[in-house]
């Protein structure tokens, strides 16, 4: 195969190409918001469509705090990577407990919600059309804080056992655009859920 | 030097046990390997599901026949429509993919092997869920057996009063797992051309091949999640009692179509983009001949599938939608005509004036490019909403979208399988029986879908188990069942021919047809690392440059 060096000048200079990892996250990312479109779609068609309640305006309340936790995760996320790209691993692993500790407290705010909704207002999945696009909406959504969080977990533990350095860098980036991705779709969620819909 | 100077040979090669054999390949990770196991696996379900076509085809060949229930028939079609679409064409065309794109941008493999396994047998697991329901299918209350809720699965055949037993989850939970492996392979497609193509190789300079396969990919991505979200929530409601599709409690049979059809249409060009591309390379080889217009060929199948992406609801005329609606999807879907229409010039401008060899590829092109326009055709008449309310749900439309998957996709595969066979195996197939095949299935398929228009026309509509005599139906419906035995015939032959020269035919050498892309440059079948050092390129054709150095195409491009 040397012969396939056919006289050309470019490939002589630098031949870089965009990092695996990132192109297949982007790609994971929109068949993801394809996805929630579609859950999207299907809350906002049958807002106020349900034939019996409760309805978002009787029992919904507003999360802002645990909206605010999972938001400023992605800033901590953020600079967690940034951290681990300059070598500094100890910034690095405390911010990325942070992050894991403010999606945690994120779920909880949703569990406590949904405890709230079952046994004080008898809101289940099989009540009415909000109990089903709601849950769906928000259990997908919850879904994948989770998976989320199994991911950021398990690079807590390999940080902790001393294997995350500097080299994995870019992996942990790959890992990060998919925590802002989550943290982005909760902005649509929660405009969707608790400020249209109600 | 080229590179079988240095092929290793593969243990395979060698006596070993075939456990050993088998446990390789199970455990593979080799793109090559994982492109042939999709296709076989899909040729294996082409099998079973032309065998319920032509089940279908002998129930309905005279009136009043007995041969299946009306309930077997039922499920005969789903299994065949769901089977046909999600278990041979989506794993074959992957299969081509995986098997053929590395190669051809130069790398020594797909972006990501494991997860690219991973999404093989996920299809693989889909496809035996889907059978599995035949004999797990009737659950606790003894009803159901293979899902009979058609391909499209509309609301409320799939609530649970109407779909007692498991059949139905049977269909949903396989179509959700081969989506999930389908969204991993399109992943990887995509990482894969983006990052992984050797040195020199532009975008501009990619085969088209995998120019397709890209926008391909993006279109899963945006198809088939779609179908997933819908495929959830159809559980949602069948498993958690939610009323996503459940009329009775204020919600949506509407919501269910527009969501499987914002899959289902785009599908449909997810399906015959990868089509396109097997012409793409084909034509030009056999015309002796670059391809007319690369940078158009690019742009008009962008465009395609742009389009694509807003004309689901030309599936849904009947249903009643306002005007602006009716009037929106027909022009959406008029306009798909534009950038198709460039597309077959181009093919044609390849030909025109180029030295035309008939090769058993070569004839199966050209037979796709006319059949696909006659597709296109009857395609933009079923987009006239007016001319859709009298037809919708006729036989017309199964004639219609049949020309588009056997006479257009299902032709370019063939020209493929031939095409990339010497590649693939090594050998050499049998060009006789090639053109048998080529001849057979030809007159068949014409036998079958040009008179399957008229029936149709006639007011026969899809989807009856059987029809009274004296409609004026029962020759044509005769002839299209003879046709659909000639296909089979012709298929068996394919098969045989595949089988037959795998043993006997002729070694095939590097590059049995003077090709031009990287793929021919390395030995038949590749080594496991397909190159023996990074290729680099200068132009579209890095073969012509090779083996015509006093006058490279990349001075000219």
């Amino acid at each position: 195969m040397s012969t396939m060096s056919a006289p050309l000048d470019e490939s002589r200079g630098v031949w870089s190409l965009p990092y695996r990892g990132k192109v297949g996250m982007a790609s994971l990312i929109f068949a993801e918001s394809a996805i929630f479109t579609i859950f999207v779609v299907a809350y906002l068609f049958y807002m106020g469509k349900s034939l019996t309640g409760p309805t978002p305006r009787e029992v919904l309340e507003t999360p802002i705090f645990y909206t605010v936790c999972l938001l400023s995760s992605s800033l901590t996320v953020h600079f967690a990577a940034r951290f681990l790209h300059l070598g500094r691993r100890g910034a690095f692993l405390s911010l990325w407990m942070v992050t894991i500790a403010l999606g945690g407290t994120f779920l909880y705010g949703t569990t406590q919600e949904w405890h709230r909704l079952i046994y004080e207002h008898g809101l289940t999945i099989s009540t009415n059309l909000f109990g089903t696009t709601y849950y769906s909406l928000v259990g997908l959504h919850a879904s994948h804080v989770v998976a989320g969080l199994v991911m950021l977990s398990s690079v807590l533990l390999f940080g902790l056992a001393g294997r995350v350095g500097r080299e994995q860098s870019a992996r942990v980036e790959v890992l990060s655009l998919y925590w802002h991705f989550v943290d982005a779709v909760w902005v649509v969620v929660f405009t969707v859920v608790y400020v249209l819909g109600r | 030097m080229s590179s079988d100077a240095i092929a290793i040979q593969t243990a395979e090669a060698t006596g070993q046990p075939w456990v050993q054999t088998l446990h390789e390949w199970v455990t593979t990770v080799d793109h090559k390997r994982l492109g042939v196991l999709y296709i076989l696996y899909a040729l294996f379900f082409l099998v079973i599901a032309g065998l319920e076509a032509i089940i279908i085809r002998i129930q309905l060949m005279r009136p009043h026949n007995d041969f299946v229930s009306p309930q077997v028939f039922n499920r005969m079609f789903t299994m065949h429509g769901t089977t046909m679409i999600f278990f041979v064409v989506i794993p074959v065309l992957f299969g081509f993919a995986n098997y053929l794109v590395p190669l051809m941008i130069g790398a020594r493999d797909m972006a990501f092997p494991r997860l690219n396994a991973f999404s093989f047998w996920l299809t693989a697991l889909g496809g035996f869920l889907l059978y599995f329901s035949f004999v797990g299918g009737s659950g606790l209350y003894g009803a159901g057996n293979a899902p009979d809720v058609g391909w499209w699965a509309y609301a409320p055949l799939t609530s649970r009063a109407f779909s007692p037993g498991h059949s139905s989850d049977y269909w949903t939970v396989a179509l959700l797992v081969s989506g999930f492996g389908s969204i991993g392979t399109a992943i990887n497609i995509i990482a894969t051309i983006i990052s992984m193509r050797c040195p020199g190789m532009t975008l501009s300079r990619m085969p088209l091949f995998a120019w397709l396969n890209l926008i391909m990919a993006g279109m899963v991505i945006l198809a088939i999640s779609p179908l997933t979200a819908a495929q959830v929530m159809l559980s949602v409601d069948r498993y958690l009692g939610g009323h996503f599709f459940d009329t009775q409690a204020g919600g949506s049979a509407t919501l269910w179509m527009h969501f499987f059809w914002i899959f289902g249409h785009p599908e449909v060009y997810v399906l015959v983009i990868p089509a396109f591309a097997f012409a793409s390379e084909i034509i030009p080889v056999f015309s002796r001949k670059p391809i007319f217009g690369y940078p158009v060929m690019v742009g008009a199948t962008a465009c395609i599938g742009f389009l694509s992406l807003s004309v689901w609801a030309h599936h849904m005329f009947t249903m009643g939608m306002n005007s602006y609606a009716n009037s929106f999807f027909a022009i959406t879907t008029f306009a798909v005509g534009i950038p198709t229409g460039i597309k077959i010039f181009n093919w044609l401008g390849t030909m025109w004036g180029g030295r035309i060899q008939f090769k058993t590829p070569m004839l199966f092109c050209i037979a796709f490019l006319f059949q696909f326009l006659i597709a296109g055709l009857t395609g933009i008449m079923l987009g006239t909403a007016p001319f859709n309310w009298q037809l919708s749900g006729s036989y017309f439309v199964v004639a219609h979208f049949h020309y588009v998957i056997v006479g257009g996709i299902l032709f370019a595969l063939f020209a493929a399988f031939y095409y990339w066979y010497p590649k693939i195996t090594g050998r050499m197939f049998n060009e006789t029986l090639g053109k048998l095949h080529f001849w057979l299935f030809f007159i068949g398929f014409h036998l079958t879908f040009d008179l399957m228009h008229i029936p149709g026309l006639l007011g026969m509509p899809r989807r009856i188990y059987t029809y009274e005599p004296g409609r004026g139906w029962e020759t044509l419906n005769l002839l299209v069942t003879i046709g659909a035995f000639v296909q089979g015939i012709a298929t068996l032959v394919f098969v045989a021919n595949l089988a037959i020269s795998y043993f006997k035919g002729a070694k095939a050498g590097n590059d049995p047809w003077d090709g031009w892309t990287l793929e021919w440059s390395v030995s038949s079948p590749p080594p496991t690392y397909n190159f023996a050092s990074v290729p680099t390129v200068a132009s579209r054709r890095p073969l012509w440059d090779l083996k015509h150095p006093e006058d490279p195409d990349s001075r000219y491009e």
